[in-house]
């Protein structure tokens, strides 16, 4: 990843935030979508250079973050059951559910595993014949194919001990109803660049006609993030309100077709409970058709109603970027890290993670 | 099952075995082969040939006769893999204490190690530890001059688990400690970031990590030598293991109760190392070290001590300052930006160590 330092350097940064002042004349409040370019901003400390007038909430981009309590539940109880392994990525292992995490589970006795990958899964179940393996499938449109070959392979390979357990989101809906909510302060969005390279930018456009706001698909580096923030706000500053490309080194505007062949395959859009946000109309993935043998929810029993969150935990307002992380009241007193409340403080995606992370408590900079 | 053919009834003979079994760690004839065998002729000194309960050592005095202060510390190693690119389970056992002696300004003499072995360790991965820690131990100036063996069952260990002990000497009657840190020392840095952290992940399976990264494990002797032979007046010494150059300087901060500012520009990352960490999403400040320390130093000493550390093989830096205010470690990023180090949360890397 040699050309990584091209997008880092100070020089192209600086010229971007003296274009940036020049460009905002009035006051514009802009969302990052994706929890990647949250993290980046924060370390960066990009906010810094953005002129006073331009405000960045922070959006609900975090899959870890929005995965409903109640699967994180049985994902749980998946795992008391002996003979059973189930595997996720290392955040979701250290997100509470109503009680504890996966990871408490673990050291209680459970058999379960941090993969890096979902065919990591389905090879844990190959070598494994005995054991039923759970795949606690989480993430935006940009995993989903891969667990959509995982799910295809199982089948082609008739592997009987493996199934999922399939929280994947879909960005476009969130869009939808942050900008229907009544509180909505979102002028122009910069969009996740992952999620375009698999989905491309197509379904955006009636987004950004409908609510009359600039769309950016915009990468992950400081240059990236400056360059997706400098569009949104000249497209703002002269009243247009389209879906733009900033991200083109990797988003073509037909995203990638093989994989989204193979998510439709797989999958069927249905509505999905999003933590902190509430249901979702057609907003979440969950298997289809012969992939439906599958679901770790039939072969296990459906997840139970929706446990308690934890109280004083408002990360459902910091996930519709109404509440700076760093103002919650928890933040950094009963939530930190070590003992987090709510899942943005545990992910590496989460927007109070990174503010813990970076700006430490109180502003101690 | 071949295993069980071994620790099988009427084989009193496992020292014909290729693997441990548990008659090694019985304290009988097997366990008397072994340590006969397998140790004595690798460490190969007197104080394991007296085959004692432990071993005796001659006090320690200056040249003009007075008695010298003794430190001593101890760690265990638990590292998976056992062996991985730039090192194994036994230099990285050998090292670490070794350093951690260093970082006290102490000069190493004395080690010893006990070994948790798992029941059908092979005998010849159990000898090529041992002669790399020989190799570690001759590179550092230390004897390995006692020891212990015991053998878990199969499915209770992970191969081999290692505790070393080490007594090292003051030479001198400075006194290096967090203690010491004043404010306006300059901090220095001996080399690149995240080498051991990024080499233990690459050799585990299944990451499909491909990289030429070894791990930089090695003895701190030298370099911290120099400095104290070169006349710095070093204040304090720290090498960065598990939490990396993060862990360290946030750990000293705390216990000084001062900002420490540092400059992110002066942090050597290798491009390999760099990329590696951007693919798995891990901070280089992080990652763990197992050859690279900072140093406290009053900011008239900088140049020497820079020249005395690269005398010694080090391309040091000085990557920050500590300030007069309390507050916590910042680092100020290449895009001029501020932002604040902390500790990092939970465990990044189990079992690096």
């Amino acid at each position: 990843v040699k050309f990584v330092d091209e997008y880092r350097t100070a020089g192209p940064v600086r010229k971007l935030a003296d274009r940036l002042a020049l460009a905002a004349t009035r006051p514009w409040t802009l969302m990052e979508v994706c929890g990647g370019q949250t993290h980046a901003i924060v370390r960066f400390g990009l906010d810094a250079l953005l002129p006073p007038r331009i405000t960045l909430m922070h959006g609900p981009g975090c899959p870890v973050c929005v995965t409903p309590v109640e699967l994180i539940d049985k994902a749980l109880e998946i795992a008391s059951r002996p003979g059973t392994t189930v595997c996720s990525f290392g955040d979701m292992l250290r997100v509470p559910g109503s009680g504890h995490d996966l990871l408490w589970a673990r050291a209680a006795g459970a058999d379960v595993r941090l993969v890096y990958s979902p065919l990591d899964a389905l090879d844990l179940a190959r070598r494994n014949p005995g054991h039923q393996v759970v795949f606690f499938a989480v993430g935006f449109e940009t995993t989903a194919p891969a667990t959509a070959l995982a799910a295809h392979q199982a089948l082609a390979e008739g592997l009987s001990n493996f199934s999922m357990l399939v929280a994947h989101v879909l960005v476009p809906p969130a869009l939808h109803a942050l900008l229907s909510s009544p509180g909505n302060r979102v002028q122009g969005f910069l969009a996740a660049g992952h999620v375009c390279a698999v989905m491309g930018v197509e379904e955006y456009a009636p987004i950004a006609r409908a609510y009359h706001v600039p769309i950016v698909v915009t990468g992950f580096e400081p240059v990236d993030i400056l360059q997706g923030v400098l569009a949104c706000v000249r497209q703002l500053e002269e009243g247009r309100a389209e879906v733009e490309n900033q991200y083109a080194r990797s988003v073509r505007r037909e995203g990638n077709r093989e994989a989204q062949r193979l998510v439709s395959e797989v999958f069927r859009v249905v509505p999905r409970r999003w933590r902190g946000l509430g249901e979702i109309p057609r907003s979440g993935l969950a298997l289809a058709g012969r992939y439906a043998e599958l679901d770790a929810e039939r072969r296990f029993g459906p997840a139970a109603v929706p446990a308690r969150e934890a109280a004083g935990c408002r990360s459902g307002e910091v996930l519709r970027g109404l509440l700076p992380p760093g103002e919650c009241p928890a933040f950094g007193g009963r939530c930190t890290p070590d003992h987090p409340l709510g899942a943005p403080m545990v992910s590496s995606e989460g927007a109070c993670a990174a503010y813990y992370r970076y700006r430490g408590v109180g502003g101690r900079l | 099952m071949a295993t069980m053919d071994v620790i099988g009834l009427s084989c009193p003979a496992p020292a014909a075995a290729d693997h441990v079994t548990l008659a090694h760690g019985g304290g009988g004839r097997a366990t008397r082969q072994l340590v006969d065998r397998l140790f004595r002729p690798v460490f190969d000194n007197g104080w394991l040939d007296q085959c004692h309960d432990g071993a005796l050592l001659p006090a320690p005095v200056s040249a003009d006769g007075r008695a010298q202060r003794l430190a001593f510390t101890t760690d265990g190693y638990v590292v998976h893999p056992l062996f991985f690119p730039g090192g194994d389970i036994g230099s990285l056992a050998v090292n670490g204490t070794v350093n951690d002696l260093a970082m006290c300004g102490a000069r190493p003499h004395y080690l010893s190690a006990a070994f948790v072995l798992e029941e059908g360790l092979p005998l010849s991965d159990l000898a090529r530890v041992v002669r790399s820690m020989r190799l570690a131990a001759d590179a550092a100036g230390v004897a390995l001059v006692t020891g212990d063996t015991k053998v878990v069952d199969r499915g209770h260990g992970d191969g081999l688990f290692v505790t070393t002990a080490g007594i090292g000497v003051m030479d001198h009657d400075r006194v290096i400690a967090p203690s010491e840190v004043r404010p306006g020392d300059a901090i220095l840095l001996s080399g690149d970031l995240g080498r051991h952290g990024v080499a233990i992940l690459a050799a585990r399976e299944g990451l499909g990590l491909a990289t030429t990264v070894s791990s930089d494990c090695a003895p701190l002797v030298a370099p911290v030598r120099a400095l104290l032979d070169a006349g710095v007046a070093v204040h304090c010494l720290r090498d960065l293991t598990r939490g990396g150059l993060a862990a360290a300087t946030v750990e000293i901060a705390e216990l000084v109760g001062r900002r420490f500012e540092l400059d992110e520009t002066a942090v050597a990352v290798a491009p390999e190392v760099e990329s590696a960490c951007e693919l798995l999403g891990l901070d280089p400040m992080l990652v763990a070290c197992e050859g690279r320390f900072i140093a406290f130093v009053p900011e008239p000493d900088v140049a020497r001590a820079l020249d005395a550390l690269a005398g010694a093989g080090c391309r040091p830096a000085c990557i920050g300052r500590v300030a007069e205010r309390s507050g916590p470690v910042v680092l100020r990023t290449a895009l001029g930006t501020t932002r604040v180090v902390d500790l990092p949360s939970g465990e990044q890397l189990p079992r690096i160590c």
